[in-house]
């Protein structure tokens, strides 16, 4: 799925496609026509109450049995479950 | 308000990120001085203690549900915003706060400490678990951080003695230096511009007075590469369950067969002290028949709970939500929802009251629907009467007995029903809603701290013979009284309850409840069981006028030589979606703020019920078991 976004953001993976393994570092959250049910606002919102914020390491430890989902995402110090899904609009390089 | 005149009692609210140990520092410092009830027109929980420091000063602490932010999107955290803000109308503010912090986990803590510090209440930091984070070598230099913050910063380690004593000391200074000196609240709820600047700030004090290893805790490594792997993970999950049923039924028993031989003990004691007549029925049969045969249950109530507590305080419970989320989705259910079913195998109510962690209100709603389908600890009872009475005790394919693989089904068709109901009601009732996200901590495991577990399991104890000793009690006597009057006439052949009231109430509605093989026996005794499952035990009893004696034998030698099979199919068919329970009724109403859903919840459930029963006993009889 290809959004239409800045050649800047373009560039950044989303974690949500990322596999287990995978260590980087948060560019920049991105919630615009995410496919949680949640405006953007709020998703952006709760991702930043759990940490996701630009600058913070993150590494995707754990996923789960059916269709690779949810994940559990080192942040920084902390560990999170979230699903794919809202885990695109996170930015990664 | 002023510092001198509050001196009296101090009152003080924890406020902290969920799993920041909050509660076992919550249990150290107020130890069984607490006391757990509702906030009014609301179930949340409200925990107040009172903490009498060694200065003579007195504390009122209350314990508010853990948060990320003020924000507040669930109930329990609406008390906390409410609570911290001095807005709510049943409670007078809090003269200050004390914001608990996860010395191992602080990122997130220091955002909640910075927006409450936008409150202008006075507060001081608790860093908990002071000792996991020195193992792991973590430094924090407390003057800067306190420093950088404004305000005191203690730390303490709630699970040892002595370990609060830094904190209570903190607590007095303040007190007389500080309370009530509290700043204009400015908080508002905060942008995103505000949470990310937030956090920005909360990072950089973390830089400026941390010290963090390179290296997470290995102990949480090691386990989560076997419990969160994809296939070993389902694996274990479904032996921790497995293991924690069998506990249930197996290490129970003696603690039971105790209990209801020192009933049957105390009844003939009773029985051989007081002369024949009403008098000694009431007590014999009445009391201690009825409420012993429900508090035989007590044991593995408190089995199944001190399962949930210890995988809760392990840090358990969120890998298991994680681990069923997709699973759950299939049915419509959101991962969070695991919980508040596994809790629903010993209680609905408690699984009920615990879905307040699902923010979302749909997926709540769902989750409460479908709650009393978990086949509770109060089913036990009549499955355990019927199956005795009917099943045969033989083996299955050399290693399964019978009586087992029926009990096994009886729980498979509530699992399954609820998966099958909640499918439904997501197609009936919210089509079109995208399920919502989600998102967890999963926090480092820990220890569990035996106080902590402990209070926990006697509280709900005390509920448990708080209801034996109110509800449960009032319907047997009520039952008692129904099938004891009026008295049969002097010369009377056949048995004294056919005159009774309870024959009279028991034939009127029978014509109903035939078509399912249900005699006016059980019509009489599923009226007392709307109270509580385990009173139709207790009530099939005393409708059948036994006296004395082990309960649940007498009954079910009596039932197998009345009942035919296909009734007593039926009615484990009835009793696995029958709404027989009034409390958990009137705990839906409360929880979701409408009679409608517990309308729903009741009218969907007894028409489950008769539908299964009336299948049930129709194949039954074409089948030669009628």
């Amino acid at each position: 799925m290809l959004r239409e976004s800045p050649p800047v953001i373009a560039k950044h993976a989303a974690l949500g496609r990322a596999k287990p393994g995978f260590r980087g570092r948060i560019a920049a959250i991105d919630a615009k026509g995410n496919q949680s049910g949640l405006s953007a606002d709020e998703l952006e919102r709760r991702l930043i109450e759990l940490g996701f914020v630009e600058g913070a390491s993150v590494e995707i430890l754990h996923e789960g049995l059916i269709a690779h989902d949810p994940i559990a995402v080192r942040v920084d110090c902390a560990t999170v479950a979230l699903r794919r899904r809202e885990a695109m609009a996170i930015l990664v390089v | 308000m002023n510092a001198v005149t509050n001196l009296g009692i101090l009152r003080c609210a924890l406020v902290g990120t969920p799993n920041s140990g909050k509660t076992s520092l919550f249990n150290a410092l107020t130890g069984s001085r607490q006391k757990v009830a509702n906030y009014p027109g609301v179930t949340v929980e409200r925990k107040t203690g009172v903490l009498h420091a060694p200065s003579g000063l007195c504390f009122s602490m209350v314990d508010l549900p853990g948060t990320y932010s003020l924000r507040a999107r669930s109930p329990d955290e609406e008390i906390t915003r409410d609570a911290v803000l001095g807005k709510l109308a049943s409670e007078t503010p809090p003269d200050f706060l004390v914001c608990v912090a996860d010395a191992t986990n602080l990122r997130l803590a220091f955002r909640l400490v910075l927006e409450l510090r936008q409150v202008g209440r006075p507060m001081l930091l608790v860093l908990n678990m002071m000792d996991i984070a020195k193992r792991r070598g973590i430094e924090i230099d407390t003057d800067k951080l306190s420093a950088e913050l404004g305000f005191p910063v203690v730390t303490a380690v709630a699970v040892r003695k002595g370990g609060t004593d830094a904190l209570i000391a903190a607590m007095d200074d303040f007190a007389l230096t500080r309370a009530g000196v509290g700043g204009v609240c400015s908080w508002k709820p905060p942008s995103v511009a505000d949470l990310r600047a937030g956090q920005n700030e909360a990072d950089r004090i973390i830089r400026a007075a941390v010290k963090l290893p390179a290296k997470p805790d290995s102990l949480t490594t090691k386990l989560d590469s076997v419990l969160l792997h994809p296939i070993g993970g389902v694996i274990c999950l479904f032996v921790i369950l497995f293991v924690m049923f069998q506990a249930v039924f197996t290490w129970a028993q003696p603690l039971m067969e105790l209990i209801s031989g020192g009933f049957d003990a105390l009844g003939s004691f009773v029985r051989a002290g007081l002369p024949p007549g009403l008098i000694q029925s009431f007590i014999t049969d009445g009391v201690i028949g009825g409420v012993g045969s429900v508090l035989v249950f007590l044991p593995q109530i408190l089995i199944l709970f001190l399962f949930i507590l210890l995988l809760e305080d392990l840090g358990y419970m969120a890998r298991a939500a994680f681990l069923m989320d997709r699973i759950m989705g299939g049915a419509g259910l959101h991962g969070r929802a695991f919980i508040p079913l596994l809790s629903s195998f010993a209680c609905a109510i408690p699984g009920i009251m615990s879905t307040r962690v699902i923010d979302n209100r749909k997926d709540r709603l769902t989750t409460i629907l479908v709650a009393p389908l978990m086949t509770c600890s109060a089913r036990i009872p009549v499955y355990t009467l019927i199956i005795a009475a009917f099943i045969p005790n033989k083996n299955v394919g050399g290693i399964f007995s019978l009586q087992g693989l029926v009990m096994f089904g009886l729980y498979a068709a509530g699992i399954l029903s609820a998966l099958g109901v909640s499918f439904a009601a997501k197609q009936l009732f919210w089509r079109q809603e995208m399920s919502p996200p989600f998102m967890l901590e999963l926090p480092d495991y820990k220890i569990p701290d035996p106080k902590s577990v402990g209070i926990g399991l006697m509280t709900r104890a005390q509920a448990f013979l708080k209801r034996a000793g109110t509800t449960i009690f009032a319907m047997t006597v009520l039952i008692w009284f129904l099938a004891s009057f009026p008295q049969a006439p002097v010369g009377a052949t056949g048995p004294a309850i056919d005159y009774s009231l309870a024959a009279m109430i028991g034939k009127a509605i029978h014509p109903l409840l035939a078509p399912i093989g249900f005699n006016w026996q059980i019509s009489v005794a599923l009226i007392p069981g709307m109270a509580a499952r385990e009173v139709a035990v207790a009530a099939l009893g005393t409708v059948y006028s036994i006296s004395g004696g082990d309960v649940e034998s007498a009954v079910g030698s009596l039932l197998a030589h009345q009942w035919s099979l296909a009734t007593a199919l039926a009615f484990l068919a009835w009793y696995i979606f029958a709404p027989q329970c009034a409390s958990t009724l009137v705990v839906i109403r409360r929880e979701t703020g409408s009679s409608k859903w517990m309308w729903i919840t009741f009218g969907y459930m007894l028409a489950m019920a008769y539908v299964a029963a009336f299948i049930t006993y129709h194949v039954a009889v074409a089948l030669g078991a009628g």
